[in-house]
C-alpha cells in the first residue's frame, strides 16, 4: 500500500544573521498543523535530519563566498521551487553595504595581517541569490513577514499561484492611520519601497528603512501624493535607498 | 578502550549557525582537536564605516537574529556614550524590558528546541510533539510569550524597530503592558515542569576550573547594566576591555578567539557564578532544586544556568511592568546628540558579554567600529573542555562519544554566526 508522499520543505541558510529562519520558527501557532502537511527535511538550525531529496527550497542569505555558490547551485539542481527567504536572500540586504569598498580592504580591515591565512576568511561582494540561480519566489523583508510565509506556503501546498505585493509602502502606512515622517522632519524611502508589512516601521515609531526592496518601476510605482507633497521626485529618494539592495540598484 | 578515534562532524546540528567539529586521537593521544567555524564572515565594519550614527543600531543588530535586542542595545549605550545622549527613566525601563523578553526568547529556544531533543534522544522538537507533547507545548507557549514581550516593545519580536538613539520611539499601551504581566505571572508552571525534566537527567559529571567573565551591576544582577568583572578577583571598566581580552586569529575558525591570561568563559554559568546573589528569590529556588551551587565548574550546568535566569528574567520583567505601570507611560521625544567621539556600549547577551565600540565624528558619520561578540569569547574554552573530556569518553561507542561531544558543544550555546560577525579594528 502506498501512502501519499507529503511535500518536503527544505530550509538552507547562507549570510546572514538567521533572523528570517526564526520567523518560521516562530509560527508556534501554525507550526503542528502545517508539520501534518509537510515534511521538513532540512532545517539545521532545528533538526539533526540532513536530505538531499526536497520540493520546495527556501534559502536564507546572501552568496559572499566560492563554496555558497556551489551549494546555491546544488539546491537550485534538487529543489522543484527555490524561494527566496528575506531581504538578504532576494536582494542581497544589509550585507551589500560591504560592496562599497574592495574586498581585500574589507578582509584586512578584521583580519588584519592575518587576512590570507585561511580559506574561512574569504570573502567575494555580496550577491542576491537570484543573481546565481534562478529564484521561483520571492519573500522580502528584514526580516520577513510571518504572515507572508504563511501565505505563500499555503499557496504553494495548495498549488495556488501566490500573491504578489507591488504597492509603495505608503499605501500601507496611510492604512495603518500614521502620520508621514517626513511631517516630522525624517525621512523615509517609504514611497519607493515595495509595501507588504503594513509599514511596521513608521507605526513603531521609526522610518522605512527600504529593507523590502524597491518596487518594480520606482518612476512609476512610486507614491506620487507623498512625493508631490513633499516637493520629491523617486529619483531624490532612491538616492538615499542606500542602505538595503544596493547590490541591485546600482553597480558596486 | 580505543587507541585511535577519528571524528568529524560536519555542519553541527541544532546550534546557531555553521560549525564543524573535528576530533583525530591516535594511540590514545589527542593529535588534533578542533571546532571549526565555518560560517561565513559578514564584515560589519565595512558596513558600519561611513554611515550615519541613527543607522548604526538598524545595521548591527542583524549581526544576529537570535539577539538583535542586545545586540541594538549595546549599540545604542555605545553611541549614546559617544554622544552624551541621556535617556529618560522610562526609555531604561522600556528597553530593559525588551532585554529581558530576548534573554527569555534565546535562553527558551535553546533549551527546549536545542537541548531537549538531546535528553529525549530525538533529532527535533518535531518527534517531541508527540512523545514529550506537554513539554513541547509548554515550549511553544514559552517562546509565544518571550516574542510577545519583544514585540510589545520593539514592534516586532525579532529585529527591534523602537530602540532608538535617545529612547524609545513608541509606548506600550497599558492594556498590552497588562497582558503581558499576566502572562508572565502564569508561566512559572511551564519553567517548573522543565526544570523537574531537568532534574530527572542528570547532566555529565565534568569539570574544569576556569575563569569567568560577566557584568557586575550594583543594585541588581548583571545584565542590561554593569562593569564587567572576573571570577579571578579583578574588575576593569568598559573601556579598558581590550586591555584585559585579547582576540586572536586561529586558522580553523572565522571567528577570533578570545583570551584573558588564559582561558575564561562567558554566559548564563558565568553570571551564576559570578552574581549569584542578586538572583530572584525565584531563580535562587530553582537552582536550589536543581542542586546547582557556585561557584561551578562543569559547563553542562550551562543549561541550568539559563532555565534559572529565566526564572529571574520573569520576575524581573513584572517588576520593570508595575514600575512602568505606576508611572503610566506617555510618548516622549528622543534626546538629541550633544557630543561626538568615543563610546563603549557593554551588555550581557543571552550567551555572554557583548561589547561595541564606536568612533563617530563630528557629521555624525560612525568612522570606526569595533566589537566583541560572547561566543568568540567561549571558543577557546570549549576546545579546552573537549580536550580534556574525550580522553574521558575513550572507552565508549564511537556514535557514543559523538553525541556526548556535540551535546557539549551545545551546552555552550554557541551563537555562530553571531561570533563571526567580527569586527576587530584598533582604534590608532
Ligand atoms: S533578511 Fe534580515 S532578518 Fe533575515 S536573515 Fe537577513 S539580516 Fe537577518
Ligand atoms: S513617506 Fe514614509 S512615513 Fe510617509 S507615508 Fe510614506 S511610508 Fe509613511
Ligand atoms: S516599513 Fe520599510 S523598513 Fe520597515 S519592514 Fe516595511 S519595508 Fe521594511
Ligand atoms: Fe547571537
Amino acid at each position: 500500500m502506498e501512502k501519499k508522499e507529503l511535500p518536503r520543505l527544505a530550509f538552507f541558510s547562507f549570510t546572514c544573521c538567521e533572523g528570517c529562519q526564526l520567523v518560521v520558527l516562530s509560527c508556534e501557532d501554525e507550526l503542528p498543523d502545517i508539520l501534518s502537511l509537510v515534511k521538513i527535511v532540512n532545517f539545521r538550525e532545528a533538526m539533526d535530519q540532513k536530505s538531499d531529496v526536497y520540493d520546495i527550497a527556501f534559502v536564507e542569505g546572501s552568496i559572499t563566498k566560492a563554496e555558497e555558490v556551489r551549494k546555491l547551485k546544488k539546491i537550485r539542481k534538487n529543489a522543484r521551487v527555490v524561494v527566496a527567504l528575506g531581504a538578504c536572500s532576494s536582494t542581497g540586504g544589509l550585507n551589500c553595504l560591504k560592496n562599497r569598498w574592495p574586498m581585500e580592504e574589507v578582509k584586512k580591515e578584521v583580519y588584519g595581517k592575518d587576512a590570507l591565512r585561511s580559506e574561512l576568511f574569504a570573502t567575494l561582494p555580496t550577491r542576491a541569490i537570484d543573481e546565481i540561480i534562478q529564484v521561483d519566489y520571492y519573500l522580502h523583508g528584514c526580516p520577513i513577514s510571518k504572515k507572508e510565509f504563511l501565505n505563500l506556503t499555503t499557496s504553494l501546498l495548495l498549488g495556488k499561484r501566490p500573491d504578489t505585493t507591488n504597492h509603495p509602502v505608503c499605501v500601507d502606512c496611510k492604512m495603518a492611520g500614521n502620520t508621514c515622517v517626513f511631517e516630522k522632519d525624517m525621512t523615509c524611502v517609504g514611497p519607493i519601497t515595495r509595501a507588504g508589512c503594513d509599514a511596521i516601521c513608521v507605526t513603531y515609531g521609526a522610518i522605512c528603512w527600504g529593507c523590502r526592496g524597491l518596487v518594480d518601476n520606482p518612476n512609476t510605482d512610486a507614491h506620487a501624493e507623498t512625493l508631490k507633497r513633499h516637493g520629491l521626485t523617486a529619483d531624490a529618494v532612491m538616492r538615499k535607498f542606500s542602505l538595503y539592495g544596493t547590490c541591485k540598484t546600482r553597480k558596486c | 578502550m580505543k587507541k585511535n578515534l577519528n571524528i568529524k562532524i560536519h555542519e553541527i546540528t541544532r546550534v546557531e549557525g555553521h560549525g564543524n567539529i573535528v576530533i583525530d586521537v591516535k594511540n590514545g593521544k589527542i593529535k588534533e582537536l578542533k571546532l571549526e567555524i565555518i560560517e561565513s564572515p559578514r564584515f560589519f565594519e565595512a558596513m558600519l564605516r561611513g554611515r550615519r550614527y541613527d543607522e548604526a543600531q538598524h545595521i548591527m543588530s542583524r549581526i544576529c537574529g537570535i539577539c538583535a535586542v542586545s545586540h541594538t542595545s549595546a549599540s545604542l549605550k555605545a553611541i549614546e556614550s559617544a554622544m552624551d545622549i541621556k535617556i529618560s527613566k522610562q526609555a531604561e525601563l522600556l528597553r530593559k524590558l525588551a532585554f529581558y523578553g530576548e534573554t527569555l526568547q534565546s535562553h527558551i529556544l535553546h533549551l527546549f528546541f536545542l537541548v531537549l531533543p538531546d535528553l529525549a534522544g530525538v533529532g527535533s522538537i518535531v518527534p517531541l510533539l508527540a512523545s514529550h507533547p506537554e513539554l513541547a507545548r509548554t515550549g511553544l507557549e514559552l517562546k509565544r510569550l518571550a516574542n510577545d514581550i519583544c514585540a510589545v516593545v520593539g514592534g516586532r519580536h525579532i529585529q527591534p524597530i523602537s530602540l532608538f538613539p535617545g529612547g524609545v520611539v513608541h509606548t506600550p499601551k497599558p492594556k498590552e503592558l497588562k497582558r503581558l504581566r499576566e502572562a508572565l505571572a502564569g508561566s512559572f508552571e511551564g519553567l517548573d515542569r522543565m526544570l523537574a525534566f531537568l532534574n530527572d537527567h542528570p547532566v555529565q559529571e565534568f569539570n574544569l576550573k576556569r575563569e569567568y567573565i560577566s557584568l557586575k551591576d550594583r543594585g541588581e544582577y548583571g545584565l542590561y547594566n554593569g562593569d564587567p568583572v572576573s571570577s579571578n578577583g579583578y574588575a576593569f571598566k568598559p573601556e579598558s576591555y581590550t586591555k584585559k581580552i585579547k582576540e586572536y586569529v586561529v586558522e580553523h575558525s572565522a571567528a577570533k578567539h578570545a583570551r584573558t591570561k588564559g582561558t575564561f568563559m562567558v554566559g548564563a554559568l558565568a553570571r551564576l557564578n559570578n552574581s549569584f546573589r542578586q538572583l530572584s528569590p525565584r531563580a535562587k529556588a530553582a537552582a536550589k532544586k536543581a542542586k546547582l551551587t557556585v561557584p561551578s565548574y562543569n559547563p553542562f550546568l550551562n543549561n541550568i544556568a539559563q532555565l534559572v535566569e529565566c526564572y529571574h528574567s520573569t520576575e524581573k520583567a513584572i517588576s520593570v511592568i508595575d514600575k512602568l505601570l505606576l508611572m503610566g507611560p506617555k510618548p516622549e521625544p528622543v534626546k538629541k546628540p550633544k557630543a561626538w567621539g568615543r563610546g563603549f556600549g557593554v551588555v550581557e547577551a543571552p550567551r555572554g558579554t557583548l561589547y561595541h565600540e564606536y568612533k563617530i565624528n563630528k557629521n555624525g558619520l560612525i568612522e570606526k567600529a569595533v566589537c566583541i561578540i560572547p561566543t568568540a569569547q567561549n571558543l577557546r574554552s570549549i576546545e579546552d573542555d573537549l580536550r580534556s573530556f574525550v580522553p574521558e569518553l575513550l572507552g565508549r561507542p564511537k556514535a557514543e562519544i559523538a553525541r556526548a561531544v556535540e551535546a557539549l558543544v551545545r551546552a555552550y550555546d554557541p551563537c555562530i554566526s553571531c561570533s563571526t560577525h567580527i569586527m576587530d579594528v584598533k582604534f590608532a
